[in-house]
């Protein structure tokens, strides 16, 4: 197939668009990297370091698969562009255990078999992570309405609780 | 998404300067809304203009005993923020009634204000939409109008305004401040955002080259007898179909004061200050809170598949009231409806 489009983009009036540098620490390390504006933060991890445990769902906000903390609290990185993230600390889900240890929250979700396919755990997992940093829930009821923002198709919703009282200290 | 340019705006005067030299530019704070829909193509921005890092985050009590709060406050932040959570409870359950946790932790609270309906046909840029296009026509009067409005609709858009924290800021009359090339101002939240009528395109009273700088509190919380009652299609993390902030000042059983506004049925936060009229000097109860939701409702319309609202939202503001009067505001985490 002739694409238009790409003899179009090779000739000169198209502007290339320019790209900024940011800098970020993202699971301890400082990384520097060349972004368009456009570049969501989700897209610069997967895409531009190959961090691909933090998953592209609905890419609109709506469910959670994206869930990253950054400068310590739980966002959705789809919505939120790279550039605007400059200085700021990541957390992803390949940076939550230490020397070999997994996280207490990612112990329990396998404890728990707080899964089916999977694709939903990583979000899951950083979420949880922020919930127990924010420290607002404490009931069951707490947990599920402030874990709303992770969707799971699989419907492991009971495990998932579960496993993050037992993360959170709860019997 | 189309191709854009960043910038950052250094302090307010330059968010202004930046945003006057260039009529297609955004500000962008949260994002939650605005990257939505760029990458939905509703929103084509020539330039963004980053005002995150402005210093307009903080929540202060005013001479006049109310708080300061300053626009780029996370949603967050303000729900639990102690002097809200104690004095302006309406205000946390609100905001904790709307999005998810992590979208909270992003939005601010003046892109609160400003974010757009979710009328699916907005969004759609294949559909005919006229605030999007103005003068495409509207697709949702004769389409799925489920989530739609039925309180001072035009025959040009039936939209609804998203937000749940406004509807509290309505019922607390609230006040935005908002600075321009011309200077700063302020206008009451009820008066911020506007009615469809003819320009559907237009939804606040905003000028286009002025900047959210903050919401004010005046004193008084209403923090004995209120509530937040959201009513929506799942449990959690859905816009409302109805949502009522109710808040009552009594003596004995006899309503000194009452506040009253809707969510999810109008282009803008629905306060109605006929049907708090009607309830000073009543008697709390049934009749009294019916014949309230009688004067809200006298000219809702429906427009087929929204036209069960009407009747929801007689129920709503009536279980609202019950809950304000009986002090015993419903939980945005237990979801049985007290």
């Amino acid at each position: 197939m002739t694409r238009a489009g790409t003899s179009q983009r090779s000739s000169s009036t198209v502007r290339v668009p320019e790209k900024i540098p940011v800098s970020l620490t993202i699971n301890g390390f400082e990384t520097q990297l060349r972004v368009a504006p456009w570049t969501s933060l989700l897209d610069a991890l997967r895409d531009h370091l190959g961090l691909t445990g933090t998953k592209k769902g609905c890419d609109h906000g709506q469910c959670g698969a994206c869930t990253v903390l950054v400068d310590g609290r739980r966002i959705n990185s789809c919505l939120t562009l790279a550039v605007m993230k400059d200085g700021a600390k990541v957390t992803t889900i390949e940076g939550l255990a230490t020397d070999g240890t997994l996280h207490a929250l990612q112990q329990a979700f396998i404890d728990h078999d707080a899964f089916q396919c999977g694709y939903c755990t990583p979000g899951q997992i950083c979420s949880a992570a922020g919930l127990i940093a924010e420290g607002k829930a404490k009931s069951i009821d707490e947990i599920r309405e402030l874990m709303s923002g992770n969707i799971c198709r699989c419907g492991a919703y009971p495990n998932i609780v579960l496993a993050i009282q037992q993360a959170m200290g709860q019997p | 998404m189309i191709d854009f340019q960043y910038a950052r705006a250094s302090d307010v005067a330059d968010a202004v300067r930046q945003i006057a030299a260039d009529p297609a530019a955004k500000f962008i704070a949260g994002g939650t809304n605005l990257i939505d829909l760029m990458k939905e193509d509703v929103e084509r921005p020539s330039r963004l203009i980053d005002i995150s890092r402005l210093p307009l985050r903080s929540v202060e009590e005013t001479a006049s005993g109310g708080l300061w709060i300053g626009a780029l406050v996370p949603n967050s932040d303000l729900a639990y923020h102690p002097l809200i959570a104690q004095r302006y409870p309406m205000l946390a359950s609100a905001i904790l009634a709307g999005a998810s946790a992590q979208l909270r932790n992003m939005a601010s609270t003046g892109g609160n204000l400003l974010q757009r309906t979710r009328c699916y046909y907005f969004y759609d840029v294949a559909t005919p939409c006229n605030k999007r296009q103005p003068g495409s026509g509207c697709s949702a009067i004769a389409g799925l109008n489920r989530m739609h409005a039925i309180l001072g609709t035009s025959e040009a858009c039936i939209a609804t305004h998203p937000s749940d924290m406004c509807v509290a800021l309505a019922a607390l009359d609230a006040t935005v401040h908002v600075t321009g090339a011309a200077g700063a101002r302020t206008i009451a939240l009820a008066d911020f955002h506007r009615l469809p009528e003819n320009t559907p395109q237009r939804e606040t009273n905003l000028e286009t080259n002025e900047i959210v700088t903050a919401v004010e509190l005046p004193a008084r919380g209403f923090a004995a007898n209120y509530t937040y009652l959201k009513i929506r299609d799942r449990l959690s993390y859905a816009f409302a179909l109805v949502s009522v902030a109710a808040a009552l000042e009594l003596e004995g059983d006899t309503i000194k004061e009452a506040r009253l506004a809707l969510g999810g049925v109008a282009h803008k936060p629905w306060r109605d200050w006929s049907a708090e009229a009607a309830l000073c000097g009543q008697n709390i109860g049934g009749s009294a809170f019916a014949h309230a939701a009688d004067v809200v409702l006298r000219d809702a319309k429906g427009s087929g598949h929204n036209t069960f609202k009407i009747d929801l939202a007689r129920r709503a503001i009536v279980r609202a009231l019950t809950q304000a009067a009986a002090g015993t505001p419903q939980s945005q985490s237990s979801k049985k409806i007290a």
